[in-house]
């Protein structure tokens, strides 16, 4: 556009000239259109607010920022505008010099709808070519909602000398959606414009092609509704996406919360009321240690996790084996006993740590490499989600290996199996308990370390997770590891499915209820382990 | 029951547990009437009122070890019956409000003139009839455990799991009757209760007719009970609970016994629920919480499972320490002891505390006649009683 910048040229010329001579009586293009604001009449403001945005003068954004907050003041008697900054000193519009004061007189200049839309799309204009990044995107995507015709030229040169690759796919649908309503638009330029708004795929994009109105050409709308209908079914098909990642994310949590149980319960047949408890400590390990690290050695935080892993195993799983040796085996083959003892247990431990650590949540934060996000598609993954994802299938893989491949792991098995039978191949069954019930409760302890990123770190942690966890293990088949793992994402997935259509609560009850029902069909659970023997 | 099979089916314990809560439903209301206030021997207004709840807690218990000490069913949401039958009386003492409350509306609770509803949901009609209300006490919670029964106990699912599924129930109702739009006041439950067929709740004498009315259902509870695990049906259920296969083997159709005696305790606890409601004066979701069921279970297994008065006991003496630490410079400290009671219950006495005592009492009664005629052999003046 050499006419276009030429003007500009020449106007920057200008402007600088009549700044540099602060000669208000050269009235350039610029401070003509300025002065319009002053006639306090809409069409000279719009007028007025083309011409400033178009002009290049690097008065332009302070001026149309100011007209969009209200700060353009206006004298009608003197024709003079002012520019009045947040911090109440004002400058002369037209000439960017300081004034001590605007008259009395001045008003500020109005605006109505159809001109906050122009100011709107002026100042995303403005920000088109800004050098940070975030504005740049901000801008583009501002033009492409207002899709103002004026905008068309600032999108179309700041197109060309844009370089990044983001910044560039939202200038070109900023460029699609202006085209797209430009009444003098080829039919051409209009089929590419759908085509690129198509690509873009999302929300608004839908609202833009249901609103180009009648008028335009067939072939055009035709394209437009296939593209409503397109953008329709891959929205649908994101949303199904989103929902089954969200019940991954949640499966996921329930599965490290049950996976611990799924070995004292599951394993052991041992009622542990408690392993919210321990998933509980390991939290407050987390707490512990990030706390030692913030004041000590501060540099180290993003790897406070890494140490905290181990720590909270170590921790909780040594309390494990404590409560083994002094409760729990005193109560082999009283599954009820044990339920009740472990309960009174967990209000210890639970009162034991309000002591320590006070009633309220502690603050437990996330390291640089668990914060923030990333847009897949359509839809958000945040970072602590998803490595809490990777840290269950890890946990979960580890542990299967070791009861796979390890001397105690093949113990483990043995005494669950018979364990008269192991007793009398040499093996320390009461020495495999306590390790058991120790490895269970240090794996519920590095579930606290990941539930500690997402969830309140206070006294109660454990036990909101607590019945969850049974219906876990009780859902996916007792014994079986493989089984919690279906059962955990069977239930995350389903509820989050349930929840857009039941709300989170009722959803919640309803796979309650299910879960109730289920039972009832299959007593032992999902995946149970065949067996002759019958109970008592 | 004729009298005579009513004695014998009491022991000398049982008969002094009931003359006991037969002079405290007679003495602690009238002394609490008739005597001055301030006088030594008068009871006052606010312990008639703890002392109720202790006896409705007692009723719980009961209906708790029914299932649990003489059928093996440990029901970790029997807190919800009661909470049911506490929400049906709940309903009642809310629609005798009237036009008394903030909002004045003669038809609608005040919490529903909050949420703007326009009429009446239909499961509150009939409420306002205090023999419909008392109706619902006994049916829905029984309702609900039957139905649940039915379905559990059908396709044998025993022990561990039907204590789990239970605490599902109870928390999948904990988490309903927080909603709004459930239609029972969310989490502010219902209170603010005026009165009940025509009584103040707040007067002296209602607290003290109720007082000895739960002292009546503690009785008639008692005596229910007793008799149900007395008779024939009694010694099935303890059948079933030593050895449900074998019982099965029998012949005896393990689900039936197990279903009625699940859904008398059910409607127990919600009698129970019932008479607790206008004692304490509010009913809210935070009675479904899975804990209050599972300490519940516990006053059980302190008082003795197993043995009716040991329930009943249970409750009381629990739930007094309960209230005497958790006044007091000591109340941090309660829930370590509630812990430490679990424990040490479960792995010191495993029979509670009247479980205990009536063994002890059975061996020293065996030894004292093999002691007495070996002193007399012997000649030895003073036999060492060993243990």
């Amino acid at each position: 556009m050499p006419t276009n910048l030429s003007a500009r040229l020449c106007t920057l010329v200008l402007s600088l000239v009549l700044i540099a001579f602060a000669l208000p009586a050269f009235a350039g293009p610029f401070e003509d259109a300025v002065a319009k604001f002053a006639n306090d009449d809409y069409s000279d403001t719009e007028e007025a607010i083309g011409a400033v945005a178009s002009s290049g003068n690097k008065l332009a954004f302070p001026i149309i920022n100011a007209l969009q907050d209200g700060r353009l003041m206006a004298d009608p008697d003197s024709k003079k505008v002012y520019v009045t900054g947040t911090d109440g000193k004002s400058i002369d519009a037209a000439t960017g010099e300081a004034v001590a004061s605007v008259p009395d007189s001045a008003s500020a200049v109005r605006l109505n709808n159809r001109l906050r839309r122009s100011v709107d799309a002026a100042l995303g204009s403005l920000t088109l070519q800004s050098p940070d990044l975030g504005a740049r995107l901000q801008a583009a995507q501002s033009v492409f909602k207002s899709h103002e015709e004026t905008a068309l030229d600032p999108v179309e040169s700041a197109l060309a000398k844009e370089t990044n690759r983001s910044a560039k796919t939202a200038l070109g649908e900023a460029r699609a959606a202006i085209l797209l309503f430009k009444s003098d638009a080829t039919e051409v330029q209009k089929l590419e414009a759908v085509a690129t708004i198509k690509a873009r795929g999302d929300q608004e994009a839908l609202a833009l092609l249901s609103d180009i109105g009648t008028d335009q050409p067939a072939s055009v709308a035709k394209a437009a509704t296939s593209a409503i209908g397109s953008i329709q079914n891959s929205l649908a098909v994101w949303s199904t996406v989103q929902n089954a990642w969200y019940g991954l994310s949640l499966g996921s949590v329930l599965l490290l919360a049950a996976i611990g149980l799924a070995i004292t319960f599951g394993v052991m047949g041992v009622i542990n009321m408690a392993h919210g408890e321990m998933v509980m400590i390991g939290a407050y390990t987390t707490f512990v240690v990030q706390e030692v690290i913030r004041t000590r050695y501060p540099a180290l935080f993003d790897y406070s996790l890494l140490i905290a892993v181990p720590l909270a195993f170590l921790v909780a799983g040594a309390i494990g084996v404590l409560i083994e040796r002094s409760i729990i085996r005193f109560l082999y083959g009283r599954p009820l006993e044990t339920l009740l003892a472990t309960w009174g247990l967990s209000l210890v431990l639970q009162q034991a740590v309000r002591t320590m650590f006070g009633p309220t949540n502690r603050e437990v934060g996330n390291p640089s490499w668990m914060s923030g996000a990333f847009d897949l598609g359509q839809i958000t993954i945040t970072y602590n989600r998803l490595w809490i994802l990777v840290f269950t299938l890890a946990v979960f893989m580890i542990l299967l290996a070791m009861l796979r491949y390890t001397a105690l792991g093949l113990e483990m098995r043995a005494v669950t199996q018979n364990r008269r039978m192991a007793a009398s191949m040499g093996i320390a069954t009461s020495r495999v308990d306590a390790l058991t019930f120790g490895l269970g409760s240090g794996i519920a302890g590095i579930a606290g370390v990941a539930l500690s990123q997402i969830d309140n770190v206070s006294p109660n942690l454990g036990q909101s997770y607590i019945i969850d966890s049974f219906m876990v293990v009780v859902f996916g088949g007792v014994g079986n590891l493989w089984g919690t793992l279906v059962g955990a994402f069977t239930l995350g997935i389903s509820n989050k499915f349930l929840e857009p259509v039941a709300g989170a609560v009722l959803g919640k009850i309803a796979i309650l209820v299910l879960i109730i029902l289920f039972i009832q069909k299959r007593p032992r659970g999902l995946f149970a382990l065949k067996g002759r023997a019958v109970e008592a | 029951m004729t009298p005579h099979m009513l004695t014998r089916s009491l022991d000398r314990g049982a008969a002094i547990f009931l003359a006991i809560v037969a002079a405290c439903g007679i003495l602690i209301p009238l002394s609490n009437l008739l005597l001055p206030a301030g006088s030594f021997l008068q009871v006052p207004t606010y312990l008639v009122a703890l002392w109720g709840k202790y006896v409705c807690y007692a009723i719980l218990a009961l209906s708790i070890d029914l299932i649990w000490g003489y059928c093996g069913i440990l029901s970790l949401g029997h807190g919800a019956f009661f909470a049911l039958g506490g929400y049906a009386m709940g309903m009642y003492l809310m629609r005798q409000i009237g036009t008394r409350g903030v909002y004045g509306n003669p038809i609608l609770p005040d919490f529903m003139v909050f949420l703007n509803w326009q009429k009446l949901p239909w499961y509150w009609h009939g409420f306002d009839m205090f023999w419909f209300a008392a109706l619902m006490v006994l049916f829905v919670p029984g309702l609900l455990a039957f139905c649940f029964g039915w379905l559990a106990f059908r396709s044998r699912v025993t022990g561990v799991y039907l204590s789990i599924i239970t605490q599902a129930m109870t928390y999948a109702l904990l988490l309903a009757f927080f909603r709004n739009d459930f239609g029972f006041g969310g989490n502010n439950g219902l209170t603010d209760f005026k009165d009940i067929l025509g009584f103040n709740v707040q007067a002296e004498g209602t607290r003290a007719a109720l007082f000895a009315l739960s002292c009546l259902a503690l009785i008639f509870s008692f005596l229910i009970c007793r008799s149900v695990v007395s008779s024939k049906l009694g010694k099935v259920l303890i059948a079933i609970r030593d050895a449900e296969s074998r019982s099965r083997f029998l012949g005896y159709r393990v689900e039936s016994y197990k279903l009625f005696v699940f859904t008398l305790s059910a409607c127990m606890a919600g009698v129970a629920g019932a008479l607790y409601v206008p004692q304490v004066g509010i009913i809210n979701p935070s009675e479904f919480a899975p804990g209050n069921s599972i300490e519940a279970v516990i006053w059980v297994a302190v008082g003795g499972r197993g043995t009716l008065v040991g329930a009943a006991l249970g409750a009381i003496v629990v739930n007094y320490a309960k209230t005497f630490f958790t006044s007091g410079v000591l109340a941090p400290y309660w829930l370590f002891m509630l812990g430490a009671l679990f424990i040490l219950v479960t792995l010191l006495l495993p029979k509670g505390i009247v479980g205990t005592f009536n063994a002890w009492r059975e061996a020293s009664r065996e030894r004292r006649p093999a002691a007495a005629s070996a002193a007399a052999e012997d000649g030895v003046t003073e036999p060492k009683m060993a243990e």
